[in-house]
């Protein structure tokens, strides 16, 4: 067995172990490797074939498979090595061990090493939804791969539960391939998905979007014949009774959020967020293990694609930098804490003295609200901002001197 | 016309259990099955433990064959190749009233003849399973209560039975039953043949009201009784070791708490007494009242972390009770019914004590030389150390491929599951055999790959590839 040692080992080829891997490379890495458990390169992206991507990172608008195209010609041409169709069953010191049909169980070892694993969709069984278990219950991305990767069509009358974004853009996708999307019904009273979304793909095709509501019964014992749907009390979110209204549909599509996916990282013993699901990084997407990095969704879950090549190019060039003897990790680090009508910030701890991009999502939307940022209690930034949404990740840069000499850093919405 | 010695009509637990007993003897035997899979509707959805029978009603057939079949799991579970564990059971009391239930339990226990049955104090409780309410005053311990892979229970039986020579007309209604001169002759089906029968036994489970009523015999009826459960994440915070279970009231056995066999949370069930027997559906109200039974036992169990909810219905006979029975005015018929929560540990007792009772009635029955008792199960990869993966992946490359991540099952399992004796023909059949998509994300990432790879496997269009029954198409077809 070669004992080949790996500058920057990467799990996951999809957008953001792309990234990683290209900002390891410019940052001057040697050999670096993206492990991926699909057939080709590009991960969720390849069955994203709607445009809206790259705004932000190219200034242009280009589909899923596009954006990755783009990813994959680069990080080829910096000479990233991959191996496709390998599955990463644990992670070890320094290393990361998987099979796949050709090599059988494998082990690559990497001074650094990147996860990037992405995340699930929240499914039926996690939310609870009561009734029968037929077919035709699929969540949203796992119907978008068949028909967009696998040409296969999953119903003709549709209902989404949940406004995330893979659902509305499910409704406007079923819709052009001539299914009837009956409903989108979202529990809460405002779409968890982007604005945009909600136009470009709801209004837009005059699908009705149902706020406060919620599925409280399927029914078929055999296929979906129907779903009953009820208003929620915006308060308690429980349904009220006496305003249930059956659907008659054949599917039901779930688009209720997504889950960082950390079993590798978890079983690893890495600790876990319990708001973002995902681990605890620093400025540098590093992890409590100083050479373990992590970037993209299984950090905390994005909106927008750009943002996680953003800061997977910070964790590719953060590995890189570690592979040669930097960033070991700091004697006291500042920590970061959501306040006011912040759900979570990401970074969770920071290095002192170094820049930092601070991503947070707020809890409840809100119009003509002020962000502050306080460090050490001392307000740093302060800023207006007309409009905030829990479906839109906001974004605030702290310079290195905002960041010299404190210990904590609290962001508020208020 | 086909003709076959003995027609068993079901291949739930019991159905399967009693084809796999008389596969042991020459003799030709053929089971017809409603549905398209083995494993039947009440076996499959239940509280997967192999029970000791210690609160059976003594005195009475059921705590007989219940009692009887716990000690049998042992060799059945190695020879079939079932995942099984002795985890044993315990019994907490929290109140002064359930305290003093417990030597009434125990005194029961005894007359079941349940003598392992041990007090523990409420210090061994909480060291046991620290998840406990610390408000525990005592219990009781119930070394032998297990727990299984139901599933694989039946589809073990049913395997090993074919494999051993016995017919299974699967997606196979029977619609009549054919009596002449006092004896039974053949079944009708749904698919417009008979089958010639010299002896037939009702194994229908929640409809085998339905089927006595075919030769008169229909003294009793059933109804179902809905028990709906929670499987939580295996990565749960709070977890036990072995079945907790409640201190029965009068109305009811309560809910209760305990691993399953690969490593999840099972939590339930209710009793909820119906009239339609495909009701299975789950209700928010069902939910809500066993999480409110189940934190009285353990405050910190946490329901949220649920990645599925069932109900099963168990068959209610009205009026109660285990009954097996041969008529003197009808040679020929066996008819099994008041099987209920206790018949996945009772099948493969009831199986021996119907083909006993056949063989005392007079049935020709010559002992197999060449019957094989053993299967061999498909491989566990998940379970499997890094050089039995190598050893399997280099034998088998679709072994090398992971189509279900959360539960680890590649391709190579998949196609076993569907090429092997009574093989898997739809969605659910592979899961239960398998695990695909029984894992935290419920076949988001692998049913879209499971459809393609049933398609390919039998030769069929996607269109036609099901969860489960008939009806239960999963797709419409291609796009272009």
């Amino acid at each position: 067995m070669e004992e080949k040692i790996y500058d920057v080992v990467i799990v996951g080829g999809g957008p953001a172990g792309l990234a990683a891997a290209i900002g390891a490379k410019e940052a001057g890495a040697g050999d670096v490797i993206i492990i991926e458990r699909d057939s080709s390169l590009g991960g969720i992206l390849e069955q994203c074939i709607h445009p809206g991507f790259g705004l932000k990172y190219f200034g242009e608008e280009l589909t899923g498979p596009e954006y990755a195209r783009r990813f994959i010609q680069k990080a080829k041409e910096c000479g990233v090595e991959y191996k496709l169709g390998t599955m990463v069953l644990s992670i070890g010191e320094h290393s990361v061990t998987g099979i796949n049909p050709t090599d059988g169980v494998i082990t690559i070892r990497g001074r650094s090493i990147v996860l990037a694993m992405g995340c699930r969709e929240r499914t039926r069984g996690a939310l609870m939804t009561p009734g029968a278990r037929p077919a035709g219950i699929y969540t949203a991305g796992a119907a978008q791969r068949l028909i967009n990767r696998q040409n296969i069509m999953v119903g003709k009358r549709i209902v989404i539960l949940g406004s995330g974004d893979i659902g509305m853009i499910m409704a406007r996708r079923l819709t052009l391939e001539g299914a009837e999307v009956l409903a989108v019904v979202e529990i809460m009273n405002y779409t968890t998905g982007l604005i945009r979304n909600r136009v470009q793909c709801l209004e837009d095709f005059g699908i009705p979007l149902l706020l406060s509501h919620t599925v409280v019964e399927i029914k078929g014992n055999n296929r979906v014949e129907g779903v009953v749907v009820a208003e929620v009390d915006p308060a308690t979110r429980k349904p009220i009774p006496g305003t249930e209204k059956l659907y008659e549909c054949d599917t039901l599509l779930i688009s209720c959020g997504l889950i960082p996916e950390n079993e590798l990282t978890r079983e690893f013993g890495i600790k876990l967020h319990p708001v973002t699901g995902g681990p605890e990084v620093n400025q540098f997407m590093q992890t409590e293990v100083e050479y373990i990095f992590a970037c993209g969704n299984v950090v905390h879950v994005n909106d927008l694609v750009d943002n996680v090549t953003e800061e997977s190019l910070t964790a590719g060039r953060s590995a890189a930098r570690y592979a040669r003897g930097e960033l070991k990790k700091p004697e006291q680090e500042i920590r970061v804490t959501p306040g006011n009508n912040v759900r979570y910030v990401c970074p969770q701890r920071l290095y002192p003295g170094a820049p930092a991009t601070l991503f947070f999502r707020v809890t409840e939307p809100a119009k003509k609200v002020t962000l502050s940022v306080l460090a050490d209690s001392k307000p740093v930034i302060t800023k207006k901002l007309a409009t905030v949404n829990p479906g839109e990740m906001q974004r605030v840069d702290l310079s290195a001197e905002a960041l010299s000499g404190v210990s904590t850093v609290l962001v508020e919405v208020r | 016309m086909k003709q076959t010695d003995v027609l068993i009509i079901g291949a739930g637990a019991v159905g399967s259990a009693i084809a796999w007993e008389l596969a042991k003897y020459r003799l030709d035997v053929t089971v017809v099955e409603k549905n398209e899979d083995v494993g039947g509707d009440i076996s499959r959805a239940n509280s997967a433990i192999i029970h000791t029978g210690y609160d059976a009603a003594p005195g009475t057939l059921e705590s007989q064959l219940v009692v009887a079949a716990n000690p049998m799991y042992d060799k059945i579970a190695a020879d079939l190749d079932i995942p099984f564990e002795r985890t044993g059971a315990i019994l907490p009391a929290f109140t002064d009233e359930q305290f003093e239930k417990l030597p009434a339990l125990k005194h029961k226990a005894m007359l079941n003849r349940v003598y392992d049955i041990e007090y523990l104090t409420a210090k061994e409780l909480l060291e046991l399973e620290p998840a406990l309410n610390p408000e525990v005053k005592g219990g009781l311990l119930i070394p032998r209560e297990s727990i299984i892979d139901p599933f694989i229970l039946v589809i073990a039986l049913a395997e090993n039975a074919a494999d051993n020579g016995v017919h299974f007309l699967l997606g196979t209604k029977v619609t009549g039953i054919i009596v002449s001169e006092g004896a039974v002759r053949a079944v009708k089906t749904d698919k417009g043949e008979e089958i010639r029968a010299k002896y037939i036994i009702n194994a229908a489970g929640l409809y085998c009201d339905e089927i006595a009523s075919y030769v008169g015999k229909n003294k009793y009826y059933v109804t179902p009784r809905k028990g709906q459960f929670y499987i939580l994440d295996k990565k749960t915070s709070c977890k036990v070791n072995r079945i907790v279970l409640p201190i029965p009231t009068k109305t009811t056995k309560g809910k209760l708490i305990c691993p399953t066999i690969h490593g999840n949370i099972l939590v339930g069930p209710t009793a909820e007494d119906l009239l339609d027997k495909t009701d299975k559906r789950t209700t928010a109200e069902g939910l809500a009242s066993i999480a409110e039974d189940v934190r009285k036992m353990v405050p910190g169990v946490v329901l949220r972390d649920t990645i599925t909810q069932y109900s099963g219905l168990r068959a209610q006979r009205n009026p109660e009770g285990l009954n097996i029975e041969m008529y003197d005015d009808l040679a020929g018929y066996v008819d099994i019914s008041g099987v209920r929560s206790t018949g996945l540990t009772g099948s493969v007792s009831i199986a021996k004590y119907v083909v006993d009772m056949l063989i005392e009635s007079g049935m020709k029955a010559e002992f197999k030389t060449n019957h094989n008792p053993r299967r061999r199960g498909i491989p566990c990869f998940a379970e499997m150390s890094d050089e039995e993966r190598a050893e399997l992946i280099a034998r088998d490359k679709r072994y090398g491929n992971i189509i279900c991540r959360c539960e680890t099952v590649t391709e190579g399992q998949i196609c076993d599951a569907i090429h092997r004796t009574l093989g898997a023909r739809s969605l659910d059949a592979v899961k239960r055999r398998v695990r695909a998509g029984m894992g935290r994300c419920q076949g988001g990432f692998c049913t879209p790959k499971v459809i393609e790879i049933i398609a390919r496997e039998l030769g069929i269009p996607v269109e036609e590839v099901r969860k489960s029954e008939p009806g239960s198409e999963l797709v419409i077809g291609n796009l272009r």
